[in-house]
């Protein structure tokens, strides 16, 4: 599959652009595919190329000496991950494993240099990214200084869930207690504990948020 | 029939934890390999992923909202 202008023009590094522009940055793009598993970016190597994921979901995680993992986030269609090592010209604080099948646009480094000389709103958007990306960072930090297991078991089903829209990858117990920074089996309790209060509801493999409200206040936000 | 628990055929030793955990004859072991056989029974409990030494065995969640759509 060809990289689709369409996709380019809705990703946040590409925002404000016209379609010449588009066009002009369309051929330093090419395609890569990955496997369940397979991992797209290694920790504490140099990361020379961009990626946006088009389809699918990538893991963006850190994992320590004694083999524990800390998911840092879960990039789907139209987010981008390797951002801070290409721009930075560092190594990779972290490594990135595709969740499931992953259809990805990839620039490399130096292409991206070019880009951003040519295209000075392309930066400006690169801007907005690595701030929000900060900002992110900021609640990770929040949610393990100052919410209890049960309060971030809630704020991740609330953020995962979303909107309800839009296609997301499932998730185990393990990959949730990753993403909160706890074991898996505080997850499992959150989840009894969550469900006593009636706010979600277990079926089988299915978690359902049926008071969002009250999930809200379980979680501590507005 | 719903979705049964997810087997990498890679990661599978054939050490069979998982079977004698299972508590409703939904794990096989065929040619030393795990197979999933679906049966109504299983209830998500999760054991067998969690026993799994060699992680070969997950048991997704979806996570949606009531009366809305949510994940895949």
């Amino acid at each position: 599959m060809a990289v689709q202008v369409e996709f380019l023009k809705s990703i946040p590094y590409f925002s404000g652009l016209s379609d010449s522009e588009i066009d002009s940055v369309r051929r330093y793009i090419f395609e890569k595919k990955a496997e369940r598993g397979e991992i797209l970016s290694f920790e504490d190597e140099p990361a020379d190329v961009l990626y946006f994921v088009v389809a699918g979901a990538v893991k963006v995680f850190k994992t320590s000496a004694d083999g524990k993992e800390q998911i840092f986030s879960i990039i789907r269609p139209g987010e981008s991950f390797n951002d801070v090592a290409v721009l930075s010209g560092g190594v990779s604080l972290v490594s990135a494993e595709a969740m499931g099948a992953v259809v990805l646009n990839a620039i490399k480094k130096n292409d991206l240099e070019v880009v951003l000389r040519e295209h000075p709103q392309v930066a400006l958007n690169v801007i907005q990214v690595l701030s929000r990306r900060v900002q992110e960072l900021i609640s990770l930090v929040e949610d393990f200084s100052f919410r209890h297991v049960t309060g971030r078991v809630a704020k991740m089903l609330l953020e995962y869930a979303g909107d309800g829209v839009g296609e997301r990858p499932r998730l185990t117990q393990q990959e949730m207690a990753a993403m909160i920074g706890t074991a898996r089996e505080m997850v499992g309790r959150s989840l009894k504990n969550l469900e006593a209060e009636g706010t979600i509801r277990m079926e089988r493999n299915r978690i359902i948020i049926t008071d969002q409200k009250g999930l809200r206040e379980m979680a501590g936000v507005a | 029939m719903g979705d049964m628990p997810i087997i990498d055929r890679e990661k599978c030793q054939g050490c069979g934890l998982c079977v004698s955990v299972c508590g409703c004859g939904a794990l096989v072991i065929v040619e030393n390999i795990v197979q999933a056989v679906e049966v109504d029974e299983c209830r998500w409990c999760t054991l067998c992923e969690l026993v799994c030494p060699y992680g070969a065995i997950t048991c997704p969640f979806e996570i949606i909202i009531e009366n809305g759509q949510g994940s895949a």
